[in-house]
């Protein structure tokens, strides 16, 4: 492995009833995917906060996502409805801004979508790595 | 010009003070400059007659201050509004800010206000007087003999060239012709940005907020910022910074403000008014209610009090996220 | 400054394959908090746990991480483990280098660095864990079950079973719902009244159950456990006490033009009336609608027939306030209203008509005494036509129907056509479907049995149009199996009209702050698994209130249901989720945000003083959280603009801390 291969650093949230539990039927099937991909727990995705997107980005994330309930199956019936309001505000807020859009994304994954989750997340941190380092949205002071 | 007259307001005062209705009255009063008039509470006859001003330069929306005003003793408090401020009147109404019956409201026809960076942009500084005459103000500086005319329209506020509505939505009492819903353009310059690269839009950006001081007139002035302490003020929160120390924070005040505001703000335009620096902030304002048009239905914030703010409302069908921008390939 | 003890686990080769567990320990030390960092083969084994625990007293742990497999899996495992040793189970987090971790990644360096990282913002979090504590309410005995029909029956059956006090509320004068109005049941042909009305007595009788019938639930507050409900009386001019339920007065009221609503207005009754015979409670009722006495003084004949003195013209509304532990919404359904479906000519003639009134039409107890007569002329029927799907499976766009399947069409209509062709097999029997659905134990045999047995005509394809001719119904529609166009000369059009929640329904919801969807049934808290529980706590859903069902599958829900309320009343307290949304009132703007997403309905608001900074006193409006009722989802976290709103356990500063830890 080239030594100084560019890893992108990746915030997945994910909520505690579907997207989490999704992620640890990708461990159980033993699907791998990028270790750059590191998961917070939430209740809920619509426990997340836009600040918290924002927090990432200035701390060095290069790429944010959050994962939740299919509409309609959220443990809370309602959460990932507002998530979906919200997200969708915020990220087009973000382009506006001229921040790539790709950095940011929502994705549902069921309790039972270990495959898509794994997959998912391949996919994403792909993308991420692709576009490099995220130089609009950090902290200078924040590096390193 | 305004089409109503400082006289016609004034009497209303003090007829309202007279019968007992109001005990005090939310008016703008002259500042040190011609046109600076800052809002004011005046609580007799004498301190209206010689401090009352209506002008061209009264654009100041007094809802945010019937927060404070209804918390205090006594009987009303009148307040003028003009068309655009009835919106945050009824907003901070659906969002139980102030009493509503402690409030006497005038509604006030308004023919557009001044913007004081294109007049002095228009007739350079010094600015001493400014009188207005039909469509034209005359305007005399501290270096000229001789007033200069200028056309009201070429220096109105950019939130007036493209108003949204002569029409209240709230009064106890109008005052003058009731105007309507205006065809309004004011999405037109989202547009043009949304139609730049994100490249291109990250400079436009870069360039305008780095220009912020964190002077915090926009979130003092508007009036869907009432927090009772503001995250930016709380250590807290994990977002208080009272400076942009660089560039990274001047986004993040500026996203999380709009972000909050949205659904909630009516644009009514003091934000960008009050930007000492004049960062077009109603951009990001107006951003958010476009897509919020475009992707759950029109809706105005405080047309009608009571009504569910987008971002606290769903529909089983909305868009997805990865749909915001015509889907991923 | 907490004092953390690091526990990273092996699980034997599970973690260490992957993850240098050594160097994940060593690591982890020198994180802020951190005092004690070890690792051990399994943490989870009574081994591992006694580790913890004597960390936890050796060096006077405040909190603990430990790194291993999901919290899905341990978490509540190492929270017993610390409560055991002393400490909060609050004050555990689990760095998750398992399923996350180990499992996913192949190469031992790289685990190991993601491993430390998780293992650093668990840390983090736990630097801000506060201990909690769940809120502990109490729970009242008793349950009230809102409507009276065959679910509400054995919902509060069962619960009485149980031994706790139940109360049924029931709009109409007698319980038995729409059950009491059926003839005929499938697939096992049981009489409706037989297998009913024995219920309605066990109820009656029951002395755990009482009924408040021609009642009406007014108001509803309190939470999970302790509800305080208001329930109107309406006044029936009869004092239930004394009413014998002899029925004389039904006999002598001279007002007999009443149209009766049990037969569908297909005959009249009294103006003083008992809905039917096995009516529970048998007690007389008077219409203030058509009595003169009560609308004019005049009259006064039932009072003076009523040997038991029971008759009360000046009987006046009644409210009883109760208080109950929980609530069942078993509200029923009723046939959507024909008059958008003209082409079916129902509002033109009296022999176009809906399966329900089919029922009362062949029941013995009904208008013509159980036999087959058209209503218009009362002669007996030789043809008849089905119609299914009468406002079922509409289109979206249309605005007539509904969109859903009413489920129980098919097989009742099934059911009508074998009985008529089985008491009259000179009548020629027609049915028009769309798609004939009869999941359900021996539902296809029955269905099989109509075409197969009976002779019915089962035919693919919509009636277009009903038209009355003479004393004749021409009914047009189209075969589509046969693609050709069908002319029926029929003497009886019998409509499966769509079913739709009871419109007590809305109101109610609003008062319970239940959901509902936009047809207006219950929401389940979940739609597999928790399909009797509306997403609001102590509030439970049996029947048709919360999507279209037959009786077997209503009769076990309503069981479902019941011992879901069992299971609430057995407890004497209330052991909340302390990881809920509290609110601080100091920030608060009162805005109503929180209180407009909370699924729950746990935010309410109240005006409190507040000293200004001048010395004044404030009145602000702000909100306080239920515990008992929040479920921790945290929408109102970030619906709350100004941050009052935060989430035990998951608060904003412990996330951003794990963020800024991840993120580091």
């Amino acid at each position: 492995m080239p030594v100084n291969e560019y890893k992108p650093l990746i915030v997945a949230f994910c909520c505690n009833w579907c997207s989490y539990a999704g992620a640890d039927l990708a461990g159980n099937n033993r699907l791998n995917y990028p270790a750059d991909v590191k998961i917070i727990r939430v209740p809920c995705s619509c426990r997340v906060n836009p600040m918290f997107i924002l927090r990432a980005f200035q701390r060095g994330a290069d790429g944010v996502i959050i994962c939740g309930c299919h509409p309609g199956d959220c443990h809370y019936t309602s959460g990932n409805y507002y998530t979906r309001r919200r997200m969708a505000l915020l990220f087009s807020m973000l382009d506006y801004l001229g921040i790539e859009r790709e950095r940011t994304r929502v994705e549902w994954v069921s309790a039972a979508e270990g495959a898509k989750f794994a997959a998912t997340m391949n996919d994403f941190a792909k993308t991420v790595a692709a576009l490099g380092e995220n130089k609009r949205l950090e902290d200078l002071r924040c590096k390193k | 010009m305004q089409k109503i007259t400082r006289d016609a307001l004034v009497n209303k005062a003090l007829a309202l003070l007279d019968n007992g209705t109001v005990d005090r009255v939310l008016g703008w009063k002259k500042g040190e400059l011609a046109y600076d008039v800052t809002p004011a509470v005046f609580t007799d006859g004498k301190s209206i007659g010689e401090g009352f001003v209506w002008n061209d330069f009264c654009g100041a929306n007094f809802s945010k201050y019937l927060i404070a005003e209804t918390k205090k003793t006594g009987s009303k408090v009148l307040v003028f509004l003009k068309p655009c401020d009835t919106y945050s009147f009824n907003q901070l109404l659906t969002e139980h800010r102030f009493d509503r019956e402690k409030v006497y409201a005038v509604g006030i026809p308004c023919e557009g206000m001044t913007d004081v960076h294109k007049l002095r942009a228009a007739v350079g500084e010094g600015i001493c007087n400014v009188e207005a005459d039909g469509d034209m103000l005359a305007v005399s500086t501290v270096y000229t003999d001789e007033p200069v005319n200028v056309p009201a329209a070429e220096v109105m506020l950019e939130r007036c060239l493209v108003c949204k509505s002569k029409k209240h939505v709230a009064y106890d009492e109008l005052l003058g012709e009731e105007g309507e819903v205006a065809e309004s353009a004011r999405f037109d310059q989202v547009a043009e940005l949304e139609a730049l690269t994100p490249d291109e839009r990250f400079a436009f950006w870069q360039n305008e907020l780095s220009r912020c001081i964190r002077c915090n007139a926009c979130r003092d002035v508007c009036p869907a910022c009432t927090c009772e302490k503001c995250v930016f003020n709380n250590p807290s929160s994990g977002v208080e910074n009272k400076a942009a120390a660089n560039s990274f924070e001047e986004k993040m005040f500026h996203i999380i403000r709009a972000f909050h505001v949205a659904g909630r703000c009516t644009d009514c335009g003091e934000c960008s008014r009050v930007c000492p620096q004049r960062i077009p902030l109603h951009l990001l304002n107006r951003k958010f209610i476009s897509d919020i048009d475009n992707f759950y239905g029109e809706y105005q914030a405080g047309a009608e009090v009571g009504s569910r703010a987008p971002l606290v409302n769903y529909d089983q069908d909305d868009l997805e996220p990865s749909e915001v921008f015509g889907g991923r390939e | 400054m907490q004092r953390i003890g690091v526990f990273v686990c092996w699980c034997g080769s599970n973690i260490a394959g992957t993850v240098d567990v050594q160097a994940v320990s060593e690591a982890l030390k020198t994180e802020p908090g951190v005092v004690f960092s070890t690792n051990y083969q399994y943490m989870c084994s009574q081994a591992g746990q006694d580790i913890i625990k004597n960390a936890i007293a050796e060096h006077k742990l405040t909190g603990i991480v430990v790194c291993s497999c999901s919290p899905r899996m341990h978490e509540a495992t190492f929270r017993k483990t610390a409560a055991a040793a002393g400490l909060n189970p609050y004050m555990v987090e689990i760095a998750n280098i398992r399923e996350q971790c180990s499992w996913v990644h192949k190469d031992m360096p790289i685990g190991t660095e993601k491993a430390i990282i998780l293992g650093r913002a668990a840390i983090a979090k736990v630097n801000l864990n506060t201990p909690l504590t769940p809120g502990e309410s109490p729970v009242t005995k008793r349950a009230l079950v809102i409507g009276g029909g065959i679910a509400g029956i054995q919902t509060a059956l069962d619960i009485a079973d149980a031994g706790f006090e139940v109360d049924i509320v029931e709009k109409k004068p007698t319980i038995g719902g729409k059950m009491a109005q059926l003839d005929k049941t499938f697939p096992t042909l049981d009489c409706a009244a037989c297998i009913l009305t024995p219920k309605m007595v066990d109820v009656a009788q029951h002395e755990k159950i009482r009924i408040f019938s021609y009642s009406e639930v007014e108001a509803v507050s309190g939470f999970v456990g302790n509800f305080d409900v208001k329930i109107k009386k309406k006044a029936r001019f009869v004092d239930e006490t004394k009413c014998t339920g002899c029925g004389l007065c039904t006999e002598k009221c001279p007002q007999k033009k009443v149209p009766n609503e049990f037969n569908l207005g297909m005959d009249n009754r009294r103006a003083v009336y008992i809905p039917f015979a096995q009516a529970v409670p048998k007690v007389a009722t008077i219409d203030a609608d058509y009595c003169s006495m009560l609308k004019n003084g005049k009259c006064g004949v039932c009072a003076k027939v009523c040997t038991a003195g029971a008759i009360d013209y000046k009987q006046q509304d009644q409210t009883i306030e109760e208080k109950y532990g929980a609530i069942v919404v078993a509200t029923g359904f009723n046939p959507i209203s024909m008059d958008k479906f003209d082409e079916y000519a129902y509002s033109q003639s009296k022999d176009v008509i809906t399966s329900l009134e089919f029922e009362r039409l062949t029941n013995a107890a009904g208008p013509t005494a159980g036999k087959l007569l058209r209503p218009s002329d009362g002669k007996h029927p030789h043809t008849i036509v089905f119609v299914q799907c009468v406002g079922s499976r509409c289109d979206s766009c249309s605005e007539k129907g509904k969109e859903y399947c009413s489920k129980i069409c098919c097989m009742y209509t099934a059911k009508h056509a074998m009985l008529t062709r089985d008491k009259y097999p000179d009548t020629e029997v027609y049915v028009f479907y769309i798609d004939v659905r009869t999941p359900g134990k021996a539902f296809d045999e029955f269905y099989r049995r109509a075409v197969e047995e009976y002779g019915v005509h089962y035919i693919k394809g919509m009636v277009g149009k009903v038209a009355p001719e003479g004393d004749k119904l021409m009914v047009r529609a189209s075969d589509l199996l046969a693609n050709k166009q069908l002319n029926i000369e029929a003497d009886l059009v019998v409509l499966a009209a769509a079913i739709e929640p009871d419109k007590s329904a809305r109101p109610l919801a609003t008062m319970l702050t239940a959901s509902m969807d936009t047809n207006d049934f219950f929401t389940e808290a979940h739609p597999k698994l928790r399909p009797v529980e509306s997403p609001t706590a102590g509030v439970f859903l049996s029947g048709a209130c919360q999507g279209p069902k037959d009786i077997p599958e209503t009769v076990s829900q309503a069981g479902a249901a019941a011992a879901k309320v069992i299971g609430l009343l057995a407890k004497d307290k209330l052991t909340g989720n302390p990881c809920v949304a509290s609110s601080d009132e100091l920030m608060c703007n009162g805005c109503s945000s929180c209180a407009n997403v909370c699924p729950y309905g746990a935010i309410t608001y109240e005006n409190k003083e507040f000293r200004m900074p001048d010395r004044t006193v404030a009145i602000r409006r702000v909100a306080k959280v239920n515990p008992a009722v929040c479920q921790g989802c945290g929408a109102c976290t970030v619906a709350c603009p100004s941050g009052a709103m935060d989430l035990k356990g998951f608060a904003s500063s412990q996330i951003i801390a794990e963020v800024d830890a991840i993120c580091r």
